[in-house]
């Protein structure tokens, strides 16, 4: 029976996970380096590498502070309307990422609630970078928040409470004792945030207009590349965004090596043997 | 610094923490905080710390209100009951916190930061486990690392919740004893939060025992145990056995027998219920009185100085419990479900509240 399962479940992996990849690369490079290297460092590609590269050290940041933030008062204070934040902090990942983009269309776009606002201040949104930072930054704002609210939970607020008793600031609490305690799994959701800021298309295919050179992502380019049957350019782009996914793979695992060793260290500190001489 | 309580009372949501508390805590003292779990004692400690704020009432220090002055302002130093070492930092570091974290005017230098964290570690013990994670050490060295670090601020007032709780019975022992000495030498005052009631009465200069978030009675441990003022304070300190009978005119009819009570001289008919303690009772082959009750042995334990036997009442067929000293139970040869008069010796008679 076991066996069967390992089948099985592997089976899937290599059907699913393992052949896809080989797949990228291997179609990338079928006309050969040059055409690979071209396909990469053509303006429109280099463009599109750049404004996700900018997307990303926008979104990322905000939702680090966004992030902490809200696992912070959720988990060491208590108010009224807590259920409420944390159902609604698993919104964007509960909404189709094409409906996320679509909001934001209907809220800031040339017929949407603010546009006509919006178009006599001379402002563009929806079809501009602020578009896609904004819906791009939406979709990605869980990571953080939810790989930090378990991890606080449980560690609970002795540790503030005793920094504060001891004479600690709150910001002293913050930056001397929680963030300490969170580093691993604040990494942790920063590495998948990131991850999915870079390669996010649904959200942002509705709002950056696919202008080339200008509004155009990444994952954008790869499919407008395809689009016009240019394959082995396509693949030759997919095939960069695959590489970034197997540096987070890589980082992701370090990150979690560190974090059971913490939280090894967190389950040591909680029981009291007795295994030295008091 | 002494600590005054006035009126204090505490809720969360429909339960009531503390109700109308008052206490005094003398400078300098080692006070006991003593109860049942739920007794609110645990929120007390916590509101003269200011970790919780109070509903109603008022706490002074040193005769000043400091009802609502914010934690890190109170001077107290609050040993946590699982300890809440920073897990991430040094046992050195740990008892640096409290000295690192003031504002650069009135920060120690490095070297003074050192010197006195040295000497309190080696006040504790510990300073050859400076350099060790919290992780490394026992429940009793981490209780000591805690210790150290409240006191690391000169607190005028240190605060201690469960202290020994997390630990086992032997390391328990030596640590009460170490922290009488410590008080002694430091001379802080101190509130210690407790369910166990050989710890209070051993360690501190007065316990205070609460019940459903009420002072049952305060005093020197002395005072509490020879003299509880109530039912509740009975039986939560020492062995007790408990005699059900009617009250009337300075005496207690207990089935057959009838016990001396002439505290209740004026009472006549009314429910109450005769307090003695194990040791506080007389074993006779006959019947020496009005008072003697009849019993059957049930159980012997005749391990130690003391025998303890359990033995069934003829009249109403109550179990009850009595330690004897060994010769009296050798010259007396009891043997089980053999006949024994019981004859207490001291009584406290409390009202039933009908």
């Amino acid at each position: 029976m076991r066996w069967v399962l390992i089948t099985v479940a592997l089976a899937f992996l290599a059907f699913t996970l393992l052949l896809p990849l080989v797949l990228v690369f291997s179609q990338a490079f079928s006309k050969g380096f040059s055409v690979y290297w071209q396909a990469i460092t053509e303006p429109d590609a280099l463009s599109a590498a750049k404004l996700t590269l900018l997307i990303a050290a926008v979104a990322v940041p905000v939702n680090m502070v966004f992030g902490v933030a809200a696992a912070w008062c959720i988990t060491k204070f208590d108010f009224p309307g807590k259920n409420l934040l944390i159902t609604l902090i698993d919104l964007p990942f509960a909404v189709s990422p094409v409906i996320s983009g679509m909001i934001f269309v209907l809220l800031y776009g040339a017929h949407g609630w603010f546009g006509s606002w919006l178009m006599e201040h001379d402002i563009k949104i929806i079809f501009a970078l602020p578009g896609i930072i904004l819906a791009t930054t939406f979709i990605t704002s869980p990571f953080v928040a939810r790989e930090l609210i378990p991890l606080m939970q449980e560690q609970g607020t002795d540790e503030e409470e005793a920094a504060i008793v001891l004479g600690a600031g709150g910001w002293q609490t913050f930056f001397r004792v929680t963030l300490p305690n969170i580093k691993w799994g604040l990494l942790y959701g920063l590495i998948l945030c990131n991850a999915r800021a870079m390669g996010e298309f649904g959200a942002v295919s509705v709002v950056s207009g696919h202008i080339r050179g200008q509004t155009n992502t990444l994952p954008l380019h790869v499919e407008i590349l395809y689009n016009e049957y240019a394959f082995a350019a396509s693949f030759a782009v997919a095939s960069v965004l695959t590489l970034l996914a197997l540096v987070t793979l890589a980082l992701k695992t370090l990150v979690e090596w560190y974090q059971r060793r913490s939280a090894h260290d967190l389950a040591e500190a909680k029981s009291t043997p007795e295994r030295m001489a008091a | 610094m002494s600590i005054e309580v006035r009126n204090l009372r505490k809720t969360f949501g429909d339960f009531v923490a503390l109700d109308n508390v008052s206490l005094d805590v003398p400078g300098g003292e080692l006070v006991a905080l003593l109860g049942p779990s739920g007794s609110g004692k645990t929120t007390l400690l916590r509101i003269i710390a200011g970790l919780e704020p109070a509903d109603q009432g008022t706490i002074l220090f040193h005769g000043e209100n400091a009802t609502d002055r914010p934690v890190r302002e109170r001077q107290v130093g609050f040993v946590f009951q699982h300890y809440a070492l920073f897990r991430h930092m040094s046992v050195f570091e740990n008892v640096a916190f409290g000295l690192r974290v003031r504002p650069r005017k009135v920060r120690p230098s490095e070297g003074e930061i050192r010197e006195t964290v040295m000497g309190l570690l080696g006040l504790v013990q510990l300073d050859v486990l400076a350099d060790r994670r919290p992780s490394e050490l026992s429940g009793g060295q981490r209780q000591r690392v805690a210790l150290a670090r409240a006191l690391a601020v000169k607190p005028k007032v240190l605060l201690l919740d469960e202290p020994f709780g997390a630990l086992d019975a032997k390391v328990r022992k030596e640590l009460r004893r170490w922290l009488r000495r410590l008080h002694e030498e430091v001379h802080v005052t101190s509130v210690f939060v407790t369910h166990d009631q050989e710890e209070a009465l051993e360690v501190s200069d007065r316990v205070v025992i609460m019940n459903e978030g009420k002072v049952e009675q305060s005093g020197t441990p002395e005072e509490v145990y020879d003299r509880p003022a109530t039912p509740f304070v009975y039986g939560f300190l020492g062995d007790v056995n408990l005699f059900h009978g009617r009250i009337h005119q300075g005496h207690v009819n207990i089935g057959e027998s009838e016990l001396e009570a002439p505290e209740w001289a004026h009472v006549s008919d009314q429910a109450g219920v005769a307090y003695v303690r194990t040791y506080d009772v007389e074993l006779a082959p006959f019947a020496s009185g009005p008072s003697s009750l009849e019993a059957v042995v049930r159980h012997i334990r005749a391990f130690g100085p003391m025998v303890r036997l359990e033995l069934d009442l003829v009249d109403g067929g109550r179990t009850i419990e009595a330690h004897i000293p060994r010769a009296r139970f050798e010259s007396l040869a009891l043997g089980r479900g053999e006949r024994v008069f019981v004859s207490p010796t001291s009584v406290r008679v409390f009202a039933q509240p009908t």
